[in-house]
């Protein structure tokens, strides 16, 4: 039996353009587990993906993360996608005159082959192709989709379903799922989320998925579940804790911990006046 | 284009690939260095013309060294016209075949896949180093069908009623210096001649190389279609590197006459100390369709901006330009449509790429004459540039004298986005890869204009010139 890895997330401290936004957040994820972290906006919950998934502008001021012991921080965006880490984004930038099917077949080649050199051959056409059209029929996608330019001009709902389709070719270890929910109707919710539930049953897939609704977590179930607020980790439980935000809302928390809702508060200003999600 | 661009690029060294010379020790003939009438009638002697085109080259260096240097485009204050050799034969011989040419100046062609190109997917093939033509076949099929394929010497000497009809007609003599400079030097070239209703369904093939250092390349082509005719027209440029500099300045002139099309394909991949000054112009004629397909990677500089004068009712003219400027390289291309008959229509979309310092600049031309009712042109001019020291710009020029018409401009400049390389690499691309995706992606569009092999060949040279841009 294969080993099951563990992503630790230790006192992660992150800051945009100097201004601290993860202020110590603690996670660790075992392949296999399904998280949901929840928060209310501006508690920080993009820039905990961002920075997992490396962003250049998103500086780490403290903490570490790890996979089985294994220094990622250090790593460069692909470096950690080889190493397992996947993030499906909530904004999917748009890729003109590159096809889905030749992104995908360059993405899946280096991930699934670490120690591939440049120039060395691409995973044979025909394998690759016979295995896009399986999963693109897994997600309910018409074949014509692999040959659209990269999320240029594509729905909500189709680059949802683009970065559900990634997540299948490309087997991550661990998921991040960055608001997978926003913008999405309730069947496309349940596409999604069914296509997550069976990447992460076939392979595994330690999945964290971030949101600040519960819709998709009906779908889509967590063991375990924490609450972001104010850059920290103020709340962990199990699905027990969704049932409470859904019925009370974040008011409590507001109450419970008035430092963080005034940084929350502050943040969420921020966000409004740059457009950037933090 | 889905073309696995890891694959094409197995091996693949990031210096320029073609920039190996041969020695120039036993060439039949070289001219001295400069620009003088002696020169000009030397090589007229040596070609064996008759006077018409001996006349016709003097009056070409009389117009060349009455007209001041352009200074609206590029730079060439460093371009000394006395340091530059303007003949240069490498062998007295034409081949037929591979075996005819010489197996230095063949084994040269054999390293630019000339030769296997030919085998493949050529209906005819020209071979140009230095001065002259040193290769010319046509498949023979198409020979019995009146097409005519050969250089333009050639063409003087057996064509001459057809070739005093045509040149500098489309590309006067006076037209600017580089032309005037052409009509007394120029050598070699492709002369191509399709009678009315044949259609030449796979690509004829000119190939030019410059071997020598300080040369001058001057060939001229003229390009004959006749009624309900077809032909599509490649042709590709190297030379090797040398520390100081060599001038190409070519003119091309294309007649499409009533229902004809001319496709003119250029993948020019001069080293980066080739001045590259050409005139392109093609005249179509009513219902004709003029395209031309300009991909610019090479040269130091580069000034060319193929044209079409629509001169009949219903006449096309479609000019896809692709530059590709870096270091130290500056790409001054773009085209010219002139509408001067009712309901044509044209179309110019420029693609241009800078990084490393390059320069890219789209310079274009739309003019509609009075009374060319109903006519549609619609331009778009791309730039991409990859860093902050790299430089494009944009001078289109539009003269509209006609009320009736439908106009479309739109130009974009972007920056390789910091998102869009982000998004790729935490796909497991790495950096220079996701660069050469997005660059491959912007340029999609017009190479999936071109034949498979060009297009292949096309993503191959982007590739080459994105090695070592970033990291």
């Amino acid at each position: 039996m294969l080993m099951s890895k563990v992503l630790r997330i230790e006192n992660l401290r992150v800051a945009i353009e100097g201004k601290e936004i993860l202020r110590g957040v603690d996670l660790t994820i075992k392949q296999g587990e399904v998280h949901a972290l929840m928060g209310p906006n501006g508690s920080g919950k993009s820039t905990l993906s961002y920075a997992l998934m490396g962003h250049p502008n998103y500086e780490v001021t403290g903490g570490s993360v790890t996979i089985d012991g294994e220094d990622v921080l250090g790593m460069e965006p692909d470096e950690r996608a080889k190493a397992g880490v996947f993030l499906a984004f909530q904004y999917p930038t748009a890729i003109p005159g590159v096809t889905v099917a030749n992104f995908l077949r360059h993405a899946v080649t280096n991930v699934r082959n670490p120690e591939r050199k440049e120039g060395q051959d691409l995973i044979p056409m025909r394998d690759f192709r016979k295995e896009m059209r399986q999963e693109m029929d897994e997600l309910g996608m018409d074949h014509e989709f692999a040959r659209r330019y990269l999320n240029e001009g594509f729905s909500g709902g189709e680059k949802k379903r683009a970065e559900i389709l990634q997540l299948a070719m490309l087997r991550p270890a661990f998921a991040v799922l960055d608001e997978t929910d926003s913008g999405l109707d309730i069947d496309a919710v349940r596409i999604v989320s069914e296509g997550v539930n069976r990447v992460s049953a076939k392979h595994s897939t330690g999945v964290l998925v971030i949101t600040h609704y519960e819709r998709i977590l009906t779908y889509i179930k967590p063991q375990f579940v924490h609450i972001l607020f104010g850059g920290q980790i103020v709340e962990e439980g199990g699905p027990e804790l969704v049932k409470q935000l859904e019925a009370e809302g974040y008011d409590w928390i507001r109450a419970k911990y008035p430092e963080a809702a005034r940084l929350a508060a502050e943040l969420e200003a921020s966000q409004q006046d740059q457009g950037v999600g933090v | 284009m889905a073309t696995d661009l890891n694959l094409q690029v197995a091996g693949i060294k990031d210096e320029y690939k073609y920039g190996f010379r041969d020695s120039d020790d036993n060439y039949a003939f070289k001219s001295g260095k400069g620009l003088t009438k002696a020169v000009v009638e030397q090589i007229s002697e040596m070609k064996n013309e008759p006077a018409w085109m001996r006349e016709f080259r003097l009056k070409g260096l009389e117009t060349f060294l009455k007209k001041p240097t352009p200074t609206w485009g590029g730079d060439l204050s460093e371009l000394n016209f006395d340091d530059i050799r303007y003949f240069m034969k490498a062998t007295d011989r034409q081949g037929r075949t591979w075996d005819d040419v010489p197996a230095e100046i063949k084994n040269t062609f054999d390293k630019l896949g000339i030769p296997e190109a030919e085998r493949k997917f050529l209906a005819g093939v020209g071979a140009q180093y230095e001065s002259e033509v040193v290769y010319h076949s046509l498949r023979e099929d198409l020979q019995a069908k009146g097409v005519i394929f050969t250089d333009t010497d050639t063409a003087v000497r057996d064509y001459p009623d057809l070739v005093r009809e045509y040149l500098g007609t489309i590309i006067p003599i006076g037209d600017n210096k580089f032309a005037a400079l052409n009509s007394a030097v120029w050598s070699g070239g492709s002369f191509v001649y399709i009678p009315a209703g044949v259609k030449v369904d796979i690509p004829l093939q000119a190939y030019f190389r410059i071997n020598a250092e300080n040369m001058g390349q001057f060939e001229r082509t003229l390009i004959l279609v006749e009624e309900g005719a077809q032909v599509h027209y490649v042709e590709g440029c190297t030379a090797p590197m040398y520390s100081s500099e060599s001038l190409h300045s070519a003119v091309v002139e294309i007649v499409v006459k009533k229902g004809g099309r001319c496709r003119y394909t250029t993948i020019q991949n001069w080293a980066n100390n080739i001045y590259n000054l050409v005139t392109k112009r093609a005249v179509a004629h009513e219902d004709a369709l003029m395209e031309w397909v300009d991909g610019n990677l090479g040269s130091k500089l580069t000034m060319k901006y193929p044209a079409v004068y629509m001169v009949g009712p219903g006449a096309r003219g479609e000019i896809l330009s692709i530059a590709f400027a870096g270091k130290g390289q500056h790409q001054d291309a773009g085209g010219k449509v002139v509408h001067a008959a009712p309901h044509t229509s044209s179309r110019i979309i420029s693609k241009s790429i800078s990084k490393n310092g390059g320069r890219a600049s789209y310079r274009g031309l739309l003019k509609v004459t009075d009374g060319a009712k109903g006519s549609k042109s619609n331009v778009v001019c791309d730039a991409l540039i990859l860093d902050p020291a790299s430089r494009s710009d944009t001078y289109p020029y539009i003269e509209i004298d006609e009320d009736d018409v439908k106009i479309g401009h739109e130009a974009s400049v972007s920056k390789i986005g910091e998102e869009q390389l982000f998004y790729l690499r935490s796909r497991g691309l790495s950096e220079a890869e996701a660069s050469t995706l997005i660059v491959s992606g912007f340029i999609e569009p017009l190479v999936k204009e071109l034949p498979m092999e060009y297009a292949v060949e096309m993503n191959k040279l982007i590739q080459l010139q994105m090695e070592g841009s970033v990291g």
